[in-house]
């Protein structure tokens, strides 16, 4: 239903931390933000981007604290660690790789 | 990196231990905020306020789900599950407290039970002995393995002992130590005099087990050595007991045997010594080189002595063993005696001290784990029957998206409530049952070793974790497997689930009869061995009959006249009490011991080759002993008053004696030579067979005067019209009389004695016919559950049979054979189990075959009817249905 696959899952996570790395987000500002940058190819539910930011959180990538917003309300924010920084550097530079070396095979065989 | 990444996530994983229900709240906020926000989105995009709310509902997903799955990424999660099943479980559990009741209280007898016995088999079997590593110690014996009558494990003589000794010193630390010995206590401050088991040693034997004495020291070489100023060293115990901790007792002066000793130190209260051969009672240690008879100290042929030894690094038991025994055969080269023995073995001292346990104990610790296994059986028994009822509950939380996991962990997490609060009753009735067994067995070698330890609560642990596995993995199995909708749709016209739950039970209660069986099997030759021990004629009447021991000492007694004199005036005082209808002295009454034996040759007989004799236990006894212990007097007659002393050159000689030395010959008026000193006796007379110890047959034995023949130690034997206890006191007053400082020992009438030696098997047998009654009782309650369980699930089916014309007593038989299937399959698998078992423990069996066909008869035989009992009820009830009220519980 609304879980993501595991490839999904895991490109999830990335996009989050590299969303986050721009600024500071709450919830359903990320998930609007996801929905810009990823357009209809990321099919995922708003509610399940919490399963994946509660778990970043609890890893220590990504730190989430309370702010105050519009009309008196206040939202949790998530921002970036330095761990999460470092952490994203890596991935990214991983998926770099993977997905050279993935397109790389898919022309290959094309030809 | 890895400091850094903990320093960080430490605080989060502190907060979601201890603030869950804030992380909880804060959850709830994030999700209302998020629905909140697109709701505001929404209305902006033009939508109605309803189907905003609905749409901003829709896009966030399943709300609970995505609560449980965002819960299931903080840490600690899966101790809070835990929490939160054992809650549950709990809950469940007190909902039926009398199915609970019965499922601790079976569970805390089974694992109560093999607490018990793991931690007597651990502390008696396995821990080290109390010495500086005991695992180099090693106890010699001399062996006669390959002669007519092979014989390992016999003690060692010291002209033997000093040459191993001397040609072994590369090898190993050698120490003689002599365990049953004995000293009169007497003299010091209007005490009580008594008698005190001690024992001889060299004066390395301390250093060498690495025993400091907690005050003062050790034997030096020049206590140990004749002439040297008398020392003795005194346990803990005695120092406490008789000098009332004195803690100026060392260079103080006990009297031994009336003569002063001076005592030179107390040895630690961890110090006991147990050895094959006893010694663990023995309270006072005294030089041997100062103490035994030189004769002793050099001969080859008296073998009153154990060799202990402590292995150089690198050398093996085996290695210092056939040096010894190589050694031995040499002495026995140059000192061709029958005495001498002509070889050694060896066995490590922790062995010597509990191999006679051994093959007990392990009988024992496996019969509580059937016992154990039984339990558990059970109780998955009653966890599947319950699983049954519960059936449509798990169809529910399955269907509500309960993970199958979930459900298992569930029900593993009931059994392993039950199972812990059984173990817990279970440690209190094994703590019990250590303390009676340290009460009820002060004889067992290192029986003061017997603790609770860390290793036993560990194992305590092990079997709680074992007993809950398998009762639940076993009842979680039986459920569970269905699928959803059968189990919703499953009521009590569709037979086919039940029914497979009650195979399972059935498989269960097979095997648990099958143990019941083995358990039986080993309960009844356990009884019969012993009833045959107990009924076992020792050759005289044992009622009404009470011994007590002296021993007179040489210092005090140094003429025969005084020793005479003293037999004279006891006898003669004691026959005058009133009550006492006959008493006479004897050196070693029946039931009492070995006592002493020696090769005789017949001067009749054409010579025996050299070194060769006939072997007689020998017995002093007074002319009046025969009729006052109830041994009749075949041929011949008793001794006269004036043959002592001297004169004490007459012998009766006992039945077996008689025909096996002197076939088809009247012994009357032969005469028996000793084969090494030359002293000649005339036979006079034939008395019957007795028994030196109730368990062993009896042995040709010899009568001689106890006037002479160097007795100055017997037992009185006092015949009463009745209750032969009540002379206990008058006889010690009249021993106290004529000797204030003379104590007596082995108080008892001749039962007592007896009793005391069938301890063993009385113990053995009573305990695992405790624990087959135990499985009987638990494989009947299985036999009942399971029919009754059955009937309760065909109660309609058996309406309409009953109620289309069905006879009763058609359907009661029916019934009956249903039920007792289990048992009869289980008797089918028990008794070869039982046959192939029992091997294992011939050596505790005493006149008793292994395969006994009136045991084993018996024991299927009692299982059929507990059976055929305990099915009875269901299936009466069964026949007895009222169709149209049985057809109404739908």
């Amino acid at each position: 239903m609304s879980k993501p696959s595991d490839l999904v899952q895991g490109t999830l996570d990335l996009l989050v931390l590299k969303i986050l790395a721009l600024e500071p987000l709450h919830g359903w500002a990320l998930s609007q933000r996801l929905k810009q940058v990823s357009g209809d190819v990321l099919q995922v539910s708003d509610g399940s981007l919490y399963p994946a930011l509660h778990k970043l959180e609890q890893q220590g990538w990504i730190h989430a604290e309370w702010k105050p917003t519009e009309n008196n309300r206040r939202a949790k924010f998530y921002s970036l660690t330095r761990l999460g920084r470092r952490y994203l550097e890596k991935e990214a530079a991983n998926w770099e790789r993977i997905s050279a070396a993935i397109s790389g095979v898919l022309r290959l065989t094309e030809v | 990196m890895r400091v850094e990444h903990w320093i960080y996530t430490i605080p989060l994983r502190l907060r979601a231990l201890f603030h869950r229900n804030r992380l909880d709240s804060e959850l709830d906020e994030e999700f209302r905020d998020h629905v909140e926000r697109q709701i505001e989105f929404n209305l902006a995009a033009g939508m109605s306020a309803e189907e905003a709310r609905l749409a901003a509902l829709r896009k966030l997903g399943n709300a609970p789900l995505l609560r449980d799955q965002t819960r299931a990424t903080w840490n600690w999660n899966g101790l809070e599950q835990f929490m939160h099943d054992l809650h549950i479980g709990i809950r469940t559990l007190s909902r039926t407290p009398g199915f609970t009741l019965i499922a601790v209280l079976v569970m805390a007898l089974g694992i109560g039970a093999n607490v018990a016995l793991f931690t007597v088999v651990r502390s008696v079997l396995l821990k080290p002995l109390p010495y500086s590593d005991p695992g180099r110690l090693v106890v010699i014996y001399e062996a006669d393995l390959h002669g007519q009558h092979p014989a390992p494990w016999l003690p060692v003589d010291a002209g033997s002992f000093w040459e191993w000794q001397q040609s072994t010193q590369s090898l190993a630390q050698m120490a003689l130590v002599s365990p049953f010995q004995g000293y009169n206590v007497s003299g010091e401050g209007g005490k009580l005099p008594e008698v005190v088991e001690a024992a001889w040693c060299t004066d390395n034997f301390f250093p060498l087990l690495g025993v400091r004495p907690m005050m003062g020291r050790s034997f030096t070489q020049n206590d140990d050595k004749p002439g040297a100023p008398a020392t003795a060293m005194i346990t803990a115990n005695f120092w406490r007991r008789r000098f009332a901790s004195d803690p100026a007792i060392v260079g103080k002066a006990m009297w031994l045997d009336a003569k002063p000793y001076t005592i030179i130190g107390v040895l630690p209260s961890t110090f006991v010594y147990s050895g094959a051969f006893g010694g663990a009672a023995d309270q006072i240690w005294t030089p041997v080189r100062h103490e035994a008879p030189a004769s002793l100290l050099h001969t080859y042929g008296d073998h009153e002595f154990l060799a202990v030894a402590r292995l150089a690094p690198g050398v093996s038991l085996a290695t210092l063993a056939a040096r010894v025994d190589a050694l031995q055969k040499q002495i026995k080269l140059a000192h061709p005696e029958p005495a001498v023995h002509p070889g050694a073995i060896g066995r490590t001292m922790l062995d010597d001290a509990v191999h006679n346990y051994k093959t007990p104990l392990f009988a024992l610790l496996g019969a509580t784990g059937c016992v154990l296994l039984i339990a558990c059986m059970n109780v998955a028994g009653l966890l599947v029957a319950r699983a049954a009822s519960r059936s449509k509950e798990f169809a529910i939380r399955a269907a509500l998206g309960g993970g199958r996991m979930r459900l298992i962990r569930g029900r593993l997490i009931e059994s392993l409530l039950l199972s812990a609060a059984g173990a817990a009753l279970g440690v209190l009735l094994a703590w019990a049952a250590l303390e009676w067994l340290i009460h009820a067995r002060p004889d067992m070698n290192r029986v003061e070793a017997i603790g609770f330890d860390g290793v036993a609560a560990a194992f305590t642990l092990t079997v709680i974790v074992l007993c809950a596995l398998f009762s639940g993995i076993v009842a979680a199995f039986s459920s569970g497997r269905g699928n959803v909708l059968a189990g919703l749709q499953e009521n009590s016209r569709a037979h086919s689930g039940g029914r497979s739950r009650a195979l399972l039970r059935r498989l269960l209660l097979t095997a648990e009869v099958g143990l019941t069986v083995v358990l039986l099997v080993g309960a009844g030759l356990l009884l019969k061995s012993f009833q045959h021990l107990r009924s076992s004629d020792i050759g005289v009447p044992v009622d009404n009959a009470l011994t007590l021991r002296f021993g007179l000492p040489g210092a005090r007694y140094k003429q025969d006249e005084q020793k005479f004199a003293f037999f004279d005036q006891l006898l003669a005082q004691v026959r005058a009490l009133p009550g006492v209808s006959s008493a006479g002295l004897v050196s070693a009454a029946p039931g009492e011991g070995w006592n002493g034996d020696d090769l005789m040759s017949i001067v009749e007989h054409p010579p025996l080759p050299k070194g060769q004799g006939l072997d007689f236990m020998l017995r002093g006894a007074d002319p009046g002993y025969f009729s006052a212990i109830g041994l009749p007097i075949l041929k011949g007659r008793t001794f006269n008053e004036d043959e002592r002393g001297k004169r004490a050159n007459v012998v009766l000689i006992s039945r077996g004696a008689a025909e096996q030395f002197f076939p088809g010959e009247d012994p009357i008026g032969k005469h028996l030579k000793t084969i090494d000193e030359g002293g000649v006796w005339t036979i006079i007379g034939v008395v019957g067979d007795v028994r030196w110890n109730v368990a062993k047959s009896p042995n040709p034995t010899l009568y001689w005067p106890i006037y002479g023949n160097g007795y100055s130690f017997g037992t009185i034997v006092v015949r009463t019209s009745h209750d032969a206890d009540s002379m206990a006191v008058p006889v010690q007053k009249i021993v106290a009389q004529l000797d204030p400082d003379l104590p007596v020992s082995n108080v008892m009438t001749l039962r007592e004695a007896i009793g005391k030696s069938t301890i063993d098997s009385e113990f053995d047998s009573v305990l695992v016919l405790a624990f087959a009654i135990i499985a009987l009782v638990l494989a009947a309650v299985g036999l009942y559950g399971v029919l009754a369980y059955l009937v309760a699930q065909r109660l309609v089916e058996l309406g309409i049979r009953l109620a289309l014309g069905a006879q009763r007593s058609v359907l009661l038989s029916q019934l009956l054979l249903d039920g007792l299937k289990p048992a009869m399959a289980g008797l089918l698998i028990g008794l070869p189990a039982s046959a192939a078992v029992v091997r294992l423990i011939r050596s505790m069996l005493y006149e008793t075959e292994p395969l006994d066909p009136v045991v084993f008869g018996a024991v299927a035989g009692l299982l059929l009817f507990v059976a055929f009992a305990a099915c009875l009820a269901p299936a009466w009830y069964a026949s007895r249905l009222d169709p149209m009220r049985a057809l109404r519980t739908e």
